[in-house]
């Protein structure tokens, strides 16, 4: 701070060095902002080491194959843990085409200064924004009941997620496709290939990186997410793993929010359950963000 | 290739040049599924709003409106039911305020250091991890709140006043849950300032501190007041960590220590349960996530209009 006052003040009598009031002030706002992070990441530490001490003894491999159960020793999170699998997969399958088709009107087709344009993009700037639980009652409308009466089914859970983090996979797209510089586009072109062709063969493996990145980031924010599902009437009791898209789940959030609502007491306490199921599910989270920190840094290309 | 070079040796490199490109079916085939894609958005909100206002309609045919928007009492599992929103709106409001308490603060505070103050090392580390508080999943905060914060740090501090379900509680964590919605929002606006700014403050004799708080922080304010907006929008309409901590009791009034039930919990509380499409427990659920999203809509799109404004400044 004091560097900037010195580079600067040429003539001393008419900028002064800083008084000594004035570098306390710094100094004690300096410490005040570090203060801010250093309490945001206590808490964070606080609830690691929380969710760690509770959990890390109900951790193995019991807890991993073993289906729900009424007694706290015997239960698992097997079929959860399928019934997630499950949700996930159907929500890539559904994200990736319709979100990446997007990002690719949007960015490549779109004229910007068309009404209709403008709606779509301050429509999905919007829905990035709408509360989950909404999009539990659109699917609860929609999916589950009404018009295509699919029942709480693995289909109807995972095409709400997807819909849910649709936006997410838009938005990293566009960023994505925007990166890649225009210079690409009209060399193509120049050759005589065709809008399509450019996009197809030179934009969009330029954009994979991004793009794969901005997937497994919805993905990330679609399996910790408790309340859609919740809303969706997803069954918390299911002793058994999903075997086909109409078939009956439950995900990892559901059981672990079933196990802390459960009243516990001494003979069967739930919560080292809803520990260890956080825990796991933190740790798929964990992989998941690693791998797409790997893919960024490994395909990252400077233009 | 062939054709073309044909072409070439009969008229000659310009005739090829300037004639009608071909229509090509293929292209324009694509370009309408691309359009379809886009469509599925819009359908999304167009579906969210009609889902919402069929059954929000069908449940005023039988609630008259204005007891509803007006009425002070929430029990729609007595008899006779009783279906005033307004306690369940206070309580969302009161989170929320507890909330952003805590997270305007601290989210300014590591924002304007992470843009005027860390040295890039720093930032490097310290922005990952804002990130990965952003990625817990809410229900861990949930968990977190209801068996450490309001056992430990509540209950120690104002003693066993302090309910085991509790609006204070989740009102702090759902805090601790946007600061990094506030902190990157407010981090962008402000490293948009443009240096030139700064260097103008710094050479007429400002201390980094009045270059932070005088030059930087204004020129950026559309931005800040437009995280503040979102984040409110993600308070209001957060789910989990209340669902799990305030409790299911509707509560008129502000006694943080007490239960307290919000838009949010009554939507996730009844939805657990098997309710029956069509009858008037099943229509709440409806009006209420009604409100909900016409509360939070409006904050969205304000928050939208200052995130361009910011933008159309300085880029």
């Amino acid at each position: 701070m004091s560097a900037h006052g010195e580079a600067v003040a040429t003539p001393a009598e008419a900028v002064g060095r800083p008084t000594p009031s004035r570098r306390v002030k710094d100094l004690a706002f300096r410490v005040a902002l570090l203060g801010c992070i250093g309490l945001a990441f206590l808490m964070l530490g606080v609830l690691l080491w929380d969710v760690v001490s509770d959990g890390i003894d109900r951790l193995n491999f019991d807890f991993i194959t073993s289906f729900a159960s009424t007694s706290a020793d015997q239960a698992g999170i097997e079929g959860a843990l399928m019934g997630t699998i499950w949700l996930m997969g159907v929500c890539a399958f559904f994200i990736i085409p319709v979100g990446v088709a997007t990002a690719i009107y949007l960015e490549e087709y779109a004229d910007n200064t068309r009404w209709y344009n403008r709606l779509i993009e301050v429509n999905i700037q919007n829905l990035a924004a709408v509360p989950s639980i909404v999009y539990g009652i659109l699917g609860l409308a929609f999916l589950v009941r009404g018009p295509l009466s699919l029942g709480p089914v693995v289909l109807a859970g995972g095409l709400t997620l997807g819909l849910l983090v649709l936006p997410v996979v838009i938005i990293a797209g566009r960023e994505a496709i925007r990166a890649v510089p225009p210079s690409i586009r009209e060399g193509s072109m120049a050759l005589g290939a065709t809008q399509w062709q450019t996009i197809w063969r030179q934009v969009l493996p330029a954009a994979i990186p991004g793009i794969a990145t901005g997937v497994i980031l919805a993905l990330s924010r679609a399996i910790g997410e408790t309340a859609p599902l919740i809303v969706i009437g997803t069954p918390v009791f299911v002793a058994f793993n999903p075997d086909g898209l109409d078939s009956s789940f439950t995900a990892m959030p559901i059981q672990i929010f079933d196990w802390i609502s459960r009243p516990s007491n001494d003979v069967n306490n739930y919560l080292p359950l809803a520990a260890a199921g956080i825990l796991l599910l933190m740790i798929v989270l964990l992989c998941m963000n690693a791998v797409a920190i790997w893919l960024r840094n490994r395909y990252e290309q400077k233009w | 290739m062939e054709a073309a070079s044909t072409a070439q040796t009969r008229r000659g490199a310009e005739a090829i040049s300037l004639r009608a490109p071909r229509r090509r079916w293929g292209e324009a085939l694509i370009k309408g599924l691309l359009v379809l894609a886009a469509i599925i958005s819009v359908l999304t909100t167009t579906g969210i709003v009609v889902s919402l206002l069929e059954e929000t309609i069908n449940f005023f045919q039988e609630v008259p409106i204005g007891d509803y928007l007006f009425g002070t009492e929430w029990t729609p599992l007595f008899n006779p039911p009783s279906y005033g929103v307004l306690p369940l709106v206070l309580a969302t409001f009161i989170i929320s305020l507890i909330g952003m308490a805590v997270a305007i603060p601290l989210g300014l505070g590591a924002a304007i250091y992470l843009s005027e103050y860390a040295r890039p090392a720093v930032r490097k580390t310290v922005k990952p991890i804002l990130e990965l508080l952003a990625g817990v999943p809410t229900i861990v905060f949930g968990y977190f709140a209801l068996t450490f914060f309001t056992p430990e740090i509540l209950r120690g501090l104002f003693g066993n006043e302090v309910q085991i379900f509790n609006g204070l509680s989740a009102g702090i964590i759902v805090g601790f849950l946007i600061i990094p919605t506030i902190a990157s929002i407010s981090e962008d606006a402000m490293t948009a300032v443009p240096a030139a700014l700064r260097e103008g403050a710094f050479g007429l004799g400002g201390s980094k501190l009045q270059v932070t708080l005088r030059v930087v922080f204004p020129a950026a304010l559309s931005g800040i007041v437009a995280s503040i907006v979102l984040g409110l929008s993600r308070a209001v309409g957060e789910t989990m960590v209340v669902l799990i901590a305030a409790g299911q009791q509707p509560q008129w009034g502000a006694n943080v220590f007490k239960p307290m039930e919000t838009m949010t919990t009554f939507i996730g509380a009844t939805g657990k349960g098997d309710i029956s499409t069509g009858s008037l427990e099943y229509k709440t659920i409806f009006a209420v996530g009604m409100t909900l999203f016409v509360i939070t809509l409006i904050m969205n799109l304000f928050s939208i209009r200052f995130v361009r404004k910011y933008r159309q400044v300085y880029e």
